[in-house]
């Protein structure tokens, strides 16, 4: 009532000119630049009475101010990125630490080799989600993900890279490895020493969910192979123990670093079925003096797989550093970081060097035991799998 | 004896009948039993939370803290979520503002769909949100293609987390004004126009100067959500260091990274916000009630 009575006594003009007022600010939000909007508010208002409207226009000044200094800083940050050439590695969710390390010292190198600088950019998650983030168009350069199966998807969907990728660097494409361990709390109340000891009643147990987690797969195998390895062991005992491993199974997390948060931050279980890199992570990062590493007496070789996006370096024109970025992995400096990160090298100097971190077990390979992944996948983890078959029945 | 009786008529007398009344008189036990519980959870699930993010930031000393906060990634991360609040803000306040005027001074068809619309970021899940513009942006979704001819990226890059922001801040300034607007009725712009006053002029000086507390609200909360968005964000992210990170997602891969003083340093910053969202909040409160009552006009 106030606003019209000040606003359009007999004296205030009849017709202003709006036009002008009104086409500044659409392009004006186009912009984004709020300021001068509120600006014209303002002095719209202000116009018409100005001491009505003196405290009204004393904020839209302070926030059109903040607003303008945001929008400054964010113009900043689209024009500060100056290196010559970036590279994208889409990679899992233990691997943080390590590429962290090896992307320093592949720019140097690079530096020394090609003269360009190179900045290494890194995404980290689930390896499942991370490959399906690749196909949705995520643009890596290079994925280095958790199993073959997961680099073999970018194959099957959208064909970004050739059906024979495994076959372009040395090792089947997996320039290091690493197994599957049990991470216990100090002094293992548990007693938990091997597979069947998971099995027991009255243990909890924490994995990822092999449906989403690439590290949970292993798991889930490793825990299978050795079943098959026992004395008079077959498909169906080893059936029957992984059913009665879920069944200790309180929480699947979808990856796993959130396995690891659980267990460790959450307090949740009495034993990790985790990456042994992760697992030496964990107790060197969280002190040694809450968990210790159970290495159990036989596990899986898990080869954790590497491979240029063809479809993404064509386009950007990486492809020679991405190229070199994988076959830097198996030199001796890239060898000697992974070892040092607890991945198992695949070079034997660099093996003996760090031989002494890893205790001796006795590792089987997924192609010796389940013919390989494709097979695996299928019997195992697609749907209506065992996978799906266990879990569903294990209440 | 006598100035008791005195002070406590006075006290009876400053209250009003509604609060004199039996039905609003519990006994002490009974009021007090209500006001603990309500400060005791208050101060658990509110208070508490709040100081331990300040408390887990600054446990390994301010050094860390800063150290943690003008990391290049950490500082990345701000300018990108200041970029997506800066552009989703004004967007929703212009199209909240037509929205709600449309809606609450005017009838037309499709009226209560419109509503329905703008309510739906609401009840979607932030995540759904997120892959709607996967499903639709996407190298496999409907216009992938074309976009990847066209060398445009959206998803997993800063226009699909400034898209998604928009999507999950749209309801928030036209839900604050339009209840107010329908409450205010349309007396005040047929007497403008009744007084010779053109249809912008109606708006700038009726409309807009009427619901400008109600609009600085919806903003500041719209704002508080931009800057703190995760889920929706999450999805089209993509998580790029330095490049594709917000705030929320840096607190997050921070803390996976076991760098707790960190994670809780950049969360500490994103609590600052919220603070000064809820000042500049109780601020406009103030204001509007002042503007309200008479003495002060």
């Amino acid at each position: 009532m106030r606003a019209v009575a000040l606003g359009f006594g007999p004296t205030a003009p009849a017709n202003e000119p709006h036009g002008g007022p009104t086409t500044f600010i659409s392009s004006a939000v186009l912009l984004g630049s709020s300021h001068d909007v509120l600006e014209i508010v303002s002095d719209q208002v202000l116009a018409s009475d100005e001491e009505f409207f003196m405290s009204h226009t004393r904020i839209t000044r302070r926030s059109a101010l903040a607003l303008g200094v945001s929008v400054g800083l964010a113009g900043l940050s689209i024009a500060a990125s100056a290196a010559d050439i970036t590279l994208l590695n889409v990679s899992y969710d233990p691997t943080r630490e390590f590429y962290q390390d090896y992307n320093a010292a592949f720019a140097k190198h690079w530096k020394t080799v090609g003269g360009d600088n190179v900045t290494i950019k890194q995404s980290h998650g689930g390896s499942g989600k991370q490959a399906r983030a690749v196909i949705d168009g995520l643009e890596a350069d290079v994925v280095t993900l958790a199993l073959a199966g997961d680099v073999d998807q970018l194959h099957k969907n959208g064909g970004l890279i050739p059906a024979d990728w495994s076959k372009r660097n040395a090792d089947n494409s997996a320039p290091y490895t690493s197994t599957i361990v049990f991470l216990v709390r100090k002094g293992n109340p548990k007693g938990i020493k091997d597979w069947s000891d998971l099995a027991k009643d009255g243990v909890d147990v924490v994995t990822p969910n092999p449906k989403t987690s690439g590290g949970a797969r292993w798991n889930y195998l490793a825990a299978w192979g050795y079943a098959l390895k026992q004395d008079g062991g077959n498909d169906e005992k080893a059936k029957d123990l992984v059913t009665r491993i879920y069944k200790n199974t309180k929480v699947l997390d979808s990856g796993a670093r959130g396995a690891l948060t659980t267990f460790t931050e959450r307090a949740i279980g009495d034993v990790l079925i985790s990456w042994e890199n992760e697992a030496y992570l964990a107790a060197n990062e969280l002190g040694a003096d809450k968990f210790e590493i159970v290495t159990p007496s036989v596990s899986i070789l898990a080869e954790p797989s590497v491979s240029i996006v063809d479809k993404v370096v064509d386009k950007r024109g990486t492809r020679k550093v991405a190229e070199e970025y994988l076959k830097y992995l198996y030199s001796d400096e890239g060898q000697d970081l992974a070892g040092k990160h607890h991945y198992r090298p695949r070079d034997a100097k660099a093996a003996e060097k760090y031989k002494a971190q890893f205790s001796d077990v006795k590792l089987f390979t997924i192609d010796d035991v389940f013919g390989g992944w494709a097979k695996a996948t299928d019997i195992h983890f697609k749907e209506g799998g065992i996978f799906d078959q266990i879990y569903t029945s294990r209440s | 004896m006598a100035d008791q009786a005195l002070a406590h008529d006075r006290r009876q007398a400053s209250l009003s009948k509604f609060e004199r009344h039996f039905a609003t008189r519990d006994g002490a036990l009974v009021r007090g039993l209500v006001i603990a519980t309500g400060v005791s959870f208050f101060l658990l699930f509110i208070v508490l939370p709040l100081i331990a993010v300040f408390v887990e930031a600054f446990r390994r000393g301010a050094g860390v803290y800063f150290a943690a906060i003008m990391d290049a990634d950490a500082l990345s991360a701000m300018r990108l979520t200041l970029l997506a609040a800066a552009i989703a803000v004004p967007l929703n306040l212009v199209f909240g503002l037509a929205a709600s005027w449309a809606i609450a001074k005017f009838e037309f068809r499709g009226k209560s769909l419109l509503l329905t619309l703008i309510d739906l970021p609401f009840s979607v899940s932030p995540v759904v949100a997120g892959l709607i513009y996967v499903l639709v942006f996407g190298a496999q979704g409907w216009f992938g293609t074309w976009l990847i001819d066209h060398d445009i990226k959206i998803i997993f890059a800063v226009p699909g987390i400034v898209l998604a922001t928009i999507f999950v801040t749209f309801p928030f300034v036209a839900r604050e004004l339009i209840p107010l607007m329908q409450a205010q009725g349309r007396d005040e712009e047929e007497a403008a126009i009744t007084l010779g006053a053109s249809g912008l002029q109606t708006f700038w000086r009726v409309t807009l100067p009427n619901v400008k507390w109600a609009l600085l609200y919806g903003v500041s909360l719209c704002n508080a959500r931009a800057m703190g968005e995760f889920g929706a964000v999450s999805v089209v992210s993509g998580h790029i260091r330095g490049e594709t990170n917000t705030m929320p997602l840096h607190v997050e891969i921070l803390y996976n990274e076991y760098q707790f003083a960190a994670a809780f340093a950049v969360a500490s910053l994103l609590a600052m916000l919220a603070l000064v969202t809820l000042a500049i909040k109780t601020y406009i409160e103030w204001r509007a009630s002042r503007q309200l009552s008479p003495e002060t006009t």
